[in-house]
């Protein structure tokens, strides 16, 4: 090895010189050069291997007959495969029929939980216990009804959405705003709400809201306010809310009413993805 | 004379912008349009005040004085980027932060904007501007060309710095990345661009040496390129003459293409070809060591010009963009690996007899290290492109990992080193302030790089595997929640080296400072450095 070191080697400048600044005529470094060769032999292997050279209708598809659509389809199909039976299993199963502890089950209740997360998640927490508005699907406090069946219904078609015809519907009036009541009345059925939910009221307020609550919320709400799970309307009596229980929530509620909608999940789900996250809901403790 | 006829157009323009300002459809448009009205007013009183004055001998040295207000900018501008940095940070890892009383005008999506352009186009371009001054008078040993064109080339860069941050606060934005400011914003650049361009090549055609300095070549193709690339991307349609709205020329998967055509080459040719002008005069002066290789110089200059407008496409892989366009935008990336090393090659051998320097001479430390970090990002880089690598890669923060060891330890540390060296011989002072904070600052900054880059390529590489695991079922495992959880303790420590990172530069705007105001005037006739 006869390699000179940088410092000693005499390598001439080029002989111009800008505001003191010289250059020297090294030649390139070799495993530079080289290394930049390879990299262009490389970059046309590659381009004659995949999809590269565009023409005039469409391009060169390449000899290795790679797509990125075709990489993304082909690893769905194989899962669709792998997966074929059971899928079909599930989705022709009845529900109530499934027993725990199954193969059928496992796997409704391990696909449920991909589905829940990548799906409804979003909405109702990736742990399941709901947001303000969102309901938590972890007690047993159901809107429309808890049973495997419900579940079901409420999964495939949603709640007042518009894309669905036979999605879940009710529309609480805004008594404030459509001025169906006062602004006296208001106050007076929102103490009486805070008496059957258990909360500090005001009496007199109280008293005189119980008659407003007789004409205008028992419909829906029932006469002793525990809710009615046809209309999706809350029970009043509980600690549970889903917008807020408190004095000023209750007012908005009331005055602009609320209007939570939830997508139809049957017209993007398979129906065996459908019932797994359905199994899954259900088995999360407050399944009826 | 002319002076008349400034004033009659100041007049004009100050006049145009309260109409423009009075009849704005929106609130953006009508605040831009008082600034305006400011800006050229201020103008106004300015040339008065000059007019009738009897006329200064005419300088013939450099002209000099707006490259000391470059270097102030660069540092003020710096300071304002990195502080926001390490908000949106600290937004990011405590969404707490993003106050509900500044909810529209300092949460994380208005901030974010006003970060990427404070760094790149306030601190970086300023840098760029004041910089290439500085070179293209030295190397060609002339006077800037054109007068007081290049005070205007500071100021309506400023200018344009200025409208462009305060319009992502109040919402103006065309959705681009680093491509936000709206039409007549862009339009002003343009104009601003287009007389750098002249005072630039002006210059040069002025030159009095033989050759074109390798420095220039660089920030040339930086100035070219720069202008076509920033036309093309901002064709837009204005809703009306007197809004900040406008509708792009483009759509869908061409507009996304036309973006990233000018995305990857703003990172081609504003942070890497410009800031390569940069390194080719300041590294030879600082370490007074020839230029390694002229050779080399040339090629890998060529190469990189060409190669480089190319690669945009390996920003979409794996979207609507076709496959063909993909795999060329990758496999020109790829091969841009050596041309890039090429800079980082000449830049560390020109070092070469110069090594000891590194132990004394912290700016020599920060320039080297900034070449480390060229050199390790433009490896990386042409990785990521790769289809395989990207689809482990794209949408996690593997990528800001990456764009933040190019901008930190490659622009940020050699703009630092520029800054050092500039600030003593642009106010005539024998040395700096203190070489001691220098040190500090270059600790205080790699530290953070450092701390920076390794949370983000930790998380980034953790997200990518999270979004991707399915079970052997094929079901997905992991909810986006999950991993944006698994991700904060790596944000903490992100923060944590923004945080270091800005109180260096904190530590440098300091010494800038007292190394103008306190250090010792050079001597009239230069003393002669100790002999080798």
């Amino acid at each position: 090895m006869t390699r000179k070191s940088p410092q000693n080697q005499e390598v001439e400048t080029t002989g111009h010189s800008w505001d003191g600044i010289e250059e020297l005529n090294n030649p390139l470094p070799k495993w530079w050069l080289y290394t930049l060769y390879v990299t262009i032999v490389w970059a046309f292997i590659y381009a004659l291997a995949y999809p590269a050279w565009p023409g005039l209708r469409g391009a060169s598809a390449g000899f290795l007959g790679f797509s990125t659509r075709g990489e993304v389809a082909g690893d769905i199909a194989r899962f669709e495969a792998l997966n074929a039976s059971i899928d079909s299993a599930l989705a022709a199963a009845d529900l109530t029929e499934i027993t725990p502890g199954s193969d059928l089950y496992t796997y409704a209740l391990n696909a449920g939980h991909s589905v829940f997360l990548n799906n409804c998640a979003q909405c109702h927490g990736a742990g399941a216990a709901g947001n303000v508005g969102y309901p938590n699907l972890l007690d047993d406090d159901w809107l429309w009804g808890g049973t495997l069946a419900d579940i079901q219904y409420s999964v495939t078609h949603g709640v007042r959405n518009t894309d669905d015809a036979d999605a879940r519907y009710s529309q609480m009036p805004k008594f404030g705003a459509d001025g169906i009541l006062e602004d006296a009345q208001i106050a007076q059925v929102v103490n009486y709400v805070l008496q059957i939910s258990g909360q500090d009221f005001d009496a007199g307020l109280a008293r005189a809201g119980a008659a407003v609550f007789e004409d205008n919320c028992t419909a829906c709400h029932g006469a002793d306010g525990t809710g009615m799970r046809a209309f999706g309307a809350p029970d009043l009596t509980d600690a549970i809310w889903l917008y807020g229980g408190d004095a000023v929530t209750l007012t908005d509620s009331v005055t602009n009413a609320r209007f939570g909608v939830m997508p139809a999940m049957g017209l993007r789900l398979s129906s065996a993805e459908v019932n797994a996250v359905v199994t899954y809901v259900h088995a999360q403790g407050g399944g009826e | 004379m002319w002076n008349t006829v400034k004033l009659g157009g100041l007049a004009l323009i100050t006049l145009l912008a309260a109409m423009a300002s009075n009849y704005g459809r929106d609130f953006a448009y009508q605040v831009h349009a008082f600034i305006v009205m400011l800006a050229a007013a201020v103008t106004f009183v300015y040339v008065l005040r000059a007019t009738g004055e009897p006329a200064k001998p005419r300088d013939t040295g450099y002209q000099d004085g707006v490259i000391r207000f470059g270097v102030v900018a660069t540092t003020v501008w710096g300071i304002v980027g990195f502080l926001v940095g390490l908000v949106i940070a600290l937004q990011l890892a405590f969404p707490a932060l993003n106050f509900a009383a500044l909810q529209g005008y300092g949460n994380f999506g208005r901030l974010r904007p006003l970060h990427t352009s404070a760094v790149i186009f306030a601190f970086g371009g300023n840098a760029l501007i004041a910089s290439s001054f500085y070179v293209v008078q030295r190397t060609s040993a002339a006077r800037l060309w054109g007068g007081n064109l290049a005070w205007f080339v500071f100021w309506g860069y400023n200018l344009f710095i200025v409208l462009a941050a305060t319009g992502y606060l109040m919402g103006v934005t065309q959705g681009k990345e680093y491509a936000e400011p709206e039409w007549y914003v862009d339009i002003w650049l343009t104009i601003v661009w287009v007389a750098y361009l002249a005072v630039f090549l002006g210059t040069i055609l002025i030159r009095k040496e033989k050759h074109i300095y390798v420095a220039n070549w660089f920030y040339l193709a930086f100035i070219v390129t720069i202008a076509m690339l920033h036309i093309v991307n901002n064709l837009v349609l204005p809703v009306s003459i007197f809004g900040s709205r406008s509708v792009q020329l483009f759509s869908g998967v061409q507009d996304a293409m036309t973006q990233w055509w000018y995305g990857h080459n703003a990172v081609g040719f504003f942070l890497t070809a410009g800031f390569l002008g940069m390194m080719y005069y300041f590294v030879p002066k600082q370490a007074e060591r020839p230029v390694y290789s002229y050779k080399l110089s040339i090629i890998h200059f060529w190469a990189l010009i060409f190669l480089y407008i190319w690669a945009g496409p390996h920003h979409l892989h794996y979207t609507a963009l076709p496959d063909w366009a993909s795999t060329l935008g990758m496999v020109f990336s790829i091969v841009l690996w050596m041309p890039s090393w090429g800079g980082m090659i000449n830049g560390l051998m020109t070092l070469s007899g110069a090594w000891d320097k590194l132990r004394t001479d912290p700016i020599i430390r920060m320039m080297v290290i900034s070449i480390g970090f060229y050199g390790m990002s433009t490896f990386e880089g042409p990785m990521m492109s790769i289809r395989a690598v990207n689809a482990l890669s794209h949408y996690t923060d593997w990528t800001i990992g990456h764009v933040h060891s190019g901008a930190l330890g490659w622009n940020g540390m050699i703009t630092f080193g520029v800054l050092y060296f500039l600030t003593p011989r642009l106010w005539n002072k024998d040395r700096l302030y203190s070489l001691r904070l220098v040190d500090l600052h270059f600790w205080l900054a790699t530290i953070g790089i450092v701390l920076y880059a390794a949370s983000m390529w930790v998380t980034g590489i953790m997200e990518g595997l999270m979004w991707r695991e399915v079970d052997p079922q094929g079901f997905l495992v992991n909810s986006f929640a999950d991993t944006v959880g698994a991700k904060f303790p790596m944000y903490v420590v992100r923060a944590t080296g923004g945080l270091l990172y800005l109180t260096g530069a904190l530590i440098m705007g300091f010494n800038l400072l007292m190394t103008i105001r306190r250090a010792p005037v050079k001597a009239e006739t230069p003393v002669m450095a100790a002999a080798q």
